[in-house]
């Protein structure tokens, strides 16, 4: 079934609401986009059915619901093309495989550089990309231009674009659409997802993990896999693990519904904004964390200033565009600006977190590696960089420059 | 946008200020008695609590002295820490 949000029905339902089972052989906390993609792939590729997603709000109300849906995989370090581009990947078979429209758009990414040394390391990171088999490519303002005539390459702004890396593969997904089409298919595939069931804390037996203590009482695991996102560490904390999270207010905002002119997606790091349009015509933007801890989902208004004047500054026609909403997430940062994602000090029990400000372009990727160490117990290769342990052994994977944005 | 008591200058706007992470964190006494894990601790993990979280602040745009309060991270709500005056010199 292919949707076509303007003449099909909507199905009767996407997935069932089932009460909750008294054990399962895997739950996982989180139904956003990341517990939806472990979800998917344990059923898909490991076999593995029996499984609860636990969501304390509504599926896919998180971050997932908040992001600005950016797509990319042009990240410096040989672990984190490997972990994105696989992603990127699975992105471009996603949408038939899971038989469900979802406005994957691969419409382009162009990160500007502004400064001498920030075109440096860009097409440093440029050259990377194309050693690790990633796409792309250094434009010049004029090559710019030509991609997106919107925006501003004169040398009048106060930071002029001196040039840009552009990934032709990159571009955006209809968050929501993402979420409700893997969640359909897990529900087909036996999945239970479980809403407004709060995980509160864990029953342990020795150095295992039996089950979790939830609003709707104690629900029994094999194995536990927790995709909570930006409060990972509030559960991590009641097993005595310590995790190197901070969780912080991540903004992003959308104008009125204009007619389509930005062609692509504009990411900067030194002015610091990134815009893209959305299909049915917002301009969505998006910038850094407050530099504050914070879970109110709720963030400080001079963050918005900055990224607008920015965005103003690189779009002289957006300069009379009406901002229609606000919102805020909760998003996990780590010190080195990459996700964790492997085994605990508990035998049966994994994490998935710290993908901070740019985890959704990692969503069936990290399903994918995610399910792989749940399944099996080990990491992926592709994960195996990525666990806790490096923070003992310094092996770190520090992408605060290359991630595109400031975390 | 937080309204942040500086202890010398009052109540002052969030811009004027920078954020400085969890407070009372301690240079480890004997540095040299540190394994690993516990070095990897001490630079990389700090309190993420979802409620109250003893941070410093710098009055950057104001007095430039450090200060500590303790903030509800969930509310924001935020009352000085006490003794709030310990910073002065
Ligand atoms: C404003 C904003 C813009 C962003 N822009 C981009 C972007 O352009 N590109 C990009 O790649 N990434 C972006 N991100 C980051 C991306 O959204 C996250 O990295 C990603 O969603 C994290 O994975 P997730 O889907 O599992 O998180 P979430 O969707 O947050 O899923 C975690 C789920 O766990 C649930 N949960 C938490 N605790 C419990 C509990 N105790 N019990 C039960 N359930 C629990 C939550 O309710 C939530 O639904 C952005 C984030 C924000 C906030
Ligand atoms: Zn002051």
């Amino acid at each position: 079934m292919v949707v076509d949000g303007h003449t099909s029905p909507a199905p009767d339902r996407l997935w069932r609401n089932p009460e909750p089972k008294s054990n399962y052989d895997v739950v996982i906390v989180g139904a956003g986009g990341h517990g939806l993609a472990t979800a998917y792939y344990l059923a898909r590729n490991h076999g593995v059915t029996d499984i609860a997603v636990l969501e304390r709000g509504w599926l896919a109300g998180g971050n997932m619901a908040r992001n600005t849906t950016i797509i990319r995989s042009n990240y410096l370090l040989d672990a984190s093309a490997a972990l994105y581009d696989h992603a990127l990947r699975l992105w471009e078979e996603l949408p038939e495989e899971l038989d469900h429209e979802f406005q994957f758009s691969q419409c382009g990414v162009l990160n500007l550089a502004h400064t001498e040394q920030e075109a440096r390391d860009a097409r440093r990171r440029a050259f990377a990309n194309e050693l690790n088999g990633v796409d792309a490519e250094w434009l010049t303002p004029d090559e710019i231009a030509e991609v997106c005539p919107i925006l501003d390459t004169s040398p009048r702004l106060r930071y002029p674009v001196l040039g840009a890396t552009y990934q032709r593969r990159a571009g955006v997904a209809k968050h929501d659409l993402v979420a409700w089409a893997l969640a359909r298919k897990c529900d087909e595939m036996g999945v239970d997802f479980i809403q407004n069931c709060e995980v509160t804390g864990f029953v342990t037996a020795g150095d295992r993990v039996t089950g979790v203590h939830t609003n709707r009482g104690t629900i029994g695991a094999g194995r536990v896999g927790l995709a909570a996102a930006g409060r990972t560490s509030v559960l991590t904390d009641t097993l005595g693990i310590s995790l190197p999270l901070q969780s912080h207010p991540l903004q992003a905002m959308a104008s009125e519904i204009l007619e389509p002119v930005h062609p692509c997606v504009v990411m900067s790091n030194h002015v610091h904004v990134y815009t893209s349009q959305a299909h049915k015509g917002e301009l969505v933007l998006g910038a850094g964390i407050d530099t504050h801890n914070g879970y109110a989902q709720r963030g400080s208004v001079h963050v918005i200033e900055n990224q607008l004047a920015a965005a103003v500054e690189l779009f002289p026609i957006f300069g009379r565009a009406h901002l229609l909403r606000t919102w805020a997430g909760t998003v996990d940062v780590t010190p080195d600006a990459s996700p964790i994602i492997g085994p605990t000090p508990y035998e049966n029990l994994f994490v998935n977190c710290g993908w901070g400000t740019g985890g959704f372009k990692a969503t069936p990727g990290a399903g994918w590696v995610f399910a792989h160490t749940i399944a099996t117990g080990a990491p992926h290769p592709l994960n195996e960089p990525y666990g806790m342990e490096r923070f003992t052994s310094g092996a770190l994977i520090d992408e605060h420059g290359a991630a595109a944005v400031a975390h | 946008m937080l309204l942040i008591r500086c202890p010398w200058c009052g109540d002052r706007d969030e811009v004027e200020f920078r954020y400085g992470g969890q407070a009372d964190v301690a240079y480890p006494t004997d540095p040299h008695e540190l394994d690993d894990t516990e070095w990897g601790n001490f630079l990389f993990v700090r309190a993420n609590p979802m409620g109250a979280l003893t941070e410093r602040w710098v009055h950057t745009a104001g007095c430039r002295r450090w200060f500590s309060v303790v903030r509800d991270t969930a509310t924001n709500e935020m009352t000085p820490d006490i003794p709030q005056r310990r910073e002065s010199r």
